[in-house]
């Protein structure tokens, strides 16, 4: 597929500092792109992984793949790190009266959603807001005061003809908060979920553009993960990797939270363990990390990772997968919060992994 | 300086600093939609006062603004004991009586309370902020705009049943990224102010925006300030915390001892559909139905003949409005009206969705109709008197 390089995208590789990861991480949170809708996220992702994966395919589902060759032999096995470039948001449902209906696209508490503005695109871009009707205008047998997805309308403040002549049934709803600075380094938006993996896979791009590595990288934008995992299912399917790595993000610790199920925020990325792992995989990413001084936490999954790993484990015949996780705080929300070293650091961590991969990895490679 | 002169240079210098500013909206869409430009600044100043915070006593920069609109285009000025702008607009003959037009400067909001030692910071909410919309919003805080946003517990580690419940307003942190108490501190501290951050759109007659309540008075308000009709010596009160008790108001009223009041709010459209699809019988205004003429609410009845003025003022002209439904609610002419002997009052509101949360919606036609039928009733007023 073709795709446009914007000229501020390619940057080089020498000023990706801060300033450039930050903008970098920026200008993909600003990108449209709801799960099914990724085509304007994945021309900007393309742009930025030109310089350093130019050899890049599209999937039938919409998928990014960008090849980055290692130095090995022929044929070279290969690994995939893959971070999903869809995001949460709404679709409309019904138009009455200037109001839409709308449904959820990802997992969404609907307590959140009261005064939240959003962007409804319909034929042309438009602007609404949630809005929680008084008690008088509610179902009777409405017992707590909390909103209900079935109650909120997205009032858009138009005329009834003019909000039909502009918006459909279908028309995808998304987040209209920009990205925000808070200190620190730290970047809250919406849609942090997942596209600070995406950041992290083009951080770790320009990493292994300058060292050596024996295996073949493809690093993955998937679509889809929020609703059916079928981006990252359908991507390892056919490329059949050696190895598959999901980069998503994880629970930062913040107030109301279980101290347990939580990592600190700017504490580096979380190296999952558990069913879902391989633990070799597991085993690498440790040691990559010790090798490189790289701070990290060990985050146990007992059951399913909740992310793009689930489903490349299963792929196939099966393929030895590891999760990598970025800590983020208020997680489904339009303040999503990250700290830009964790970022970074998980970039790293994914390069120097690869790095390591040398020719007896797969035949070493046991369960136990 | 003629009248006429006021408006041109009016137009001029902050127009063309503040078009710059709002380039990122289609003004140009929007006033096509909603008839003839505006005499002030229009759109461009509704949104430097929505973007502005001024969360009840502490609405110095909304007063900067408003002082910065009216500067050598009116007869005196000054700020009372308790932050009100009062303005004395410039007269055109001999004025039959004095009218006060009464507008808030002040918005609801939150306060700094405390930091832990996590870096977050508690915080209180000032004025009726609709709790609901507290979740996981974007907020600015204090003299230099600080960002911040108020966090949110992730829907997969909340329960079901935690979900049926509204989530509580001590349960929630502003987060400005500090890693601990003494970063919290630094650059904040308790007692700032916090107002939601919200970019200020104009887009096909419809404005959304933080604050229109009452920012739209204010900006309706120094329209009729900067072309005050003859035959009345206008006040314009610019009032401070309105949605804490009507503070401003009371002390403005007694000091201007006006013969009429008029105060320009904003009122809540619960114009949505029923639930089952039924009447709505309770949805107060309009969006779009015009101007809201209050005849009773919780605080004020309105002043019959100024009731009267009003409609006949939007007859002749053609000016449309909606009597707001009677019931629960006010504004500052609750203290107005009883200020010194009695102060015969009738307010007019800009119908307004999602009032004292992040994002209000309102109509610019409405907004305009507004002024045209204030300004048509002080025109009747200062010809004939009270009815």
């Amino acid at each position: 597929m073709e795709v446009a390089f914007p000229a501020a995208l390619c940057y080089d590789r020498k000023t990706m500092d801060d300033k450039a990861l930050s903008e970098h991480l920026k200008t993909l949170l600003r990108a449209q792109g709801l799960s099914a809708f990724e085509t304007p996220v994945r021309g900007l992702v393309a742009a930025a992984w030109k310089r350093t994966a130019p050899k890049q395919t599209v999937s039938r589902l919409g998928s990014l793949h960008a090849l980055q060759p290692g130095t090995g032999r022929t044929p070279r096995p290969k690994i995939l790190l893959a971070a999903h470039m869809d995001k949460i948001g709404l679709m409309v449902a019904q138009v009455t009266d200037g109001f839409c209906r709308f449904t959820e696209i990802g997992g969404l508490d609907p307590r959140i959603l009261p005064g939240q503005p959003f962007t409804i695109h319909g034929r042309e871009p438009v602007s609404a807001v949630v809005i929680l009707p008084p008690a008088a205008l509610l179902p009777p047998d409405r017992k707590a005061e909390a909103a209900r997805l079935q109650d909120l309308w997205l009032d858009t403040g138009l005329p009834a003809a003019e909000a039909v002549r502009l918006i459909r049934i279908g028309d995808p709803v998304s987040f209209a908060n920009q990205p925000v600075d808070l200190a620190n380094g730290r970047i809250s938006s919406p849609s942090l979920d997942d596209r600070a993996g995406v950041a992290a896979l083009t951080v770790c791009l320009e990493e292994l553009a300058s060292r050596p590595h024996r295996w073949d990288v493809i690093a993955a934008a998937t679509v889809q993960e929020e609703e059916t995992l079928g981006g990252a299912a359908t991507s390892a399917f056919a490329l059949k990797p050696d190895l598959a790595v999901a980069v998503d993000v994880t629970f930062a610790a913040e107030p109301g939270l279980p101290e347990h199920k939580t990592f600190p925020i700017a504490g580096g990325p979380t190296i999952g363990i558990g069913p879902t792992v391989h633990p070799a995989m597991h085993r690498a990413f440790v040691q990559a990390a010790d090798k490189a001084g790289i701070k990290y936490a060990r985050e146990v999954m007992p059951s399913r990772s909740g992310t793009d790993a689930d489903a490349l484990q299963t792929t196939a015949e099966g393929i030895p997968t590891a999760v990598i996780g970025i800590p983020l705080r208020y997680m489904h929300s339009a303040v999503e919060t990250v700290a830009l070293e964790d970022v970074r650091q998980t970039g790293k961590l994914l390069a120097e992994m690869a790095a390591a991969l040398d020719d007896k990895f797969l035949p070493d490679m046991k369960w136990e | 300086m003629t009248p006429k002169k006021v408006r041109k240079s009016a137009l001029r210098k902050p127009a063309a600093k503040a078009a710059r500013r709002a380039r990122a909206i289609p003004v140009k869409k929007a006033r096509a939609a909603a008839g003839p430009a505006p005499r002030g600044e229009g759109l461009p100043l509704l949104r430097r006062l929505s973007e502005a915070c001024g969360v009840s006593g502490d609405e110095t920069a909304v007063r900067e603004i408003i002082r910065e609109a009216l500067k050598g285009k009116i007869k005196t000025s000054k700020v009372d004991a308790l932050g009100n702008l009062l303005v004395t607009c410039r007269t055109r003959g001999k004025p039959r009586m004095r009218v006060m037009v009464a507008a808030h400067m002040d918005e609801v909001g939150m306060v700094l309370m405390q930091a832990g030692s996590d870096g977050l910071w508690k915080f209180e909410t000032v004025g009726g902020v609709n709790e609901q919309a507290l979740p996981g919003k974007p907020v600015w805080i204090g003299k230099n705009r600080t960002p911040g946003v108020i966090g949110v517990k992730p829907v997969h580690l909340t329960e079901k049943d935690e979900c049926e419940h509204p989530i509580k307003k001590d349960a929630l942190t502003i987060d400005i990224g500090a890693k601990d108490k003494e970063g919290a501190t630094a650059a904040l501290k308790a007692g700032d102010r916090a107002a939601f951050a919200t970019a200020f759109h104009a887009e096909r007659g419809v404005i959304l925006g933080k604050a229109l309540d009452d920012r739209l008075g204010v900006a309706a308000l120094i329209e009729l300030a900067l072309d005050p009709p003859p035959g009345i010596e206008l006040v314009a009160a610019f009032t401070t915390q309105e949605e804490i008790g009507l503070r401003g108001a009371q002390v403005a009223a007694y000091a201007l001892n006006p013969k009429a009041a008029f105060v320009l709010d904003t009122t809540p459209a619960a114009d949505m559909p029923m639930w089952d699809g039924g009447e709505n019988t309770a949805y107060n205004t309009k969006l779009g139905g015009g101007p809201a003429i209050y005849i009773f609410d919780r605080g004020t009845i309105s002043d019959a003949r100024l009731v009267r003025l009003l409609r006949d003022a939007a007859g002749k002209r053609g000016v449309p409005y909606q009597i707001r439904q009677p019931g629960s609610g006010g504004t500052d002419a609750g203290a107005i009206h009883l200020a010194r002997a009695g102060i015969p009052s009738v307010s007019v509101s800009i119908p307004c969705r999602s009032l004292h949360g992040p994002v209000s919606t309102a109509r610019l036609s409405d907004w305009r109709a507004v002024i045209a039928l204030v300004r048509g009733a002080l025109e009747d007023l200062g010809r004939r008197g009270l009815p």
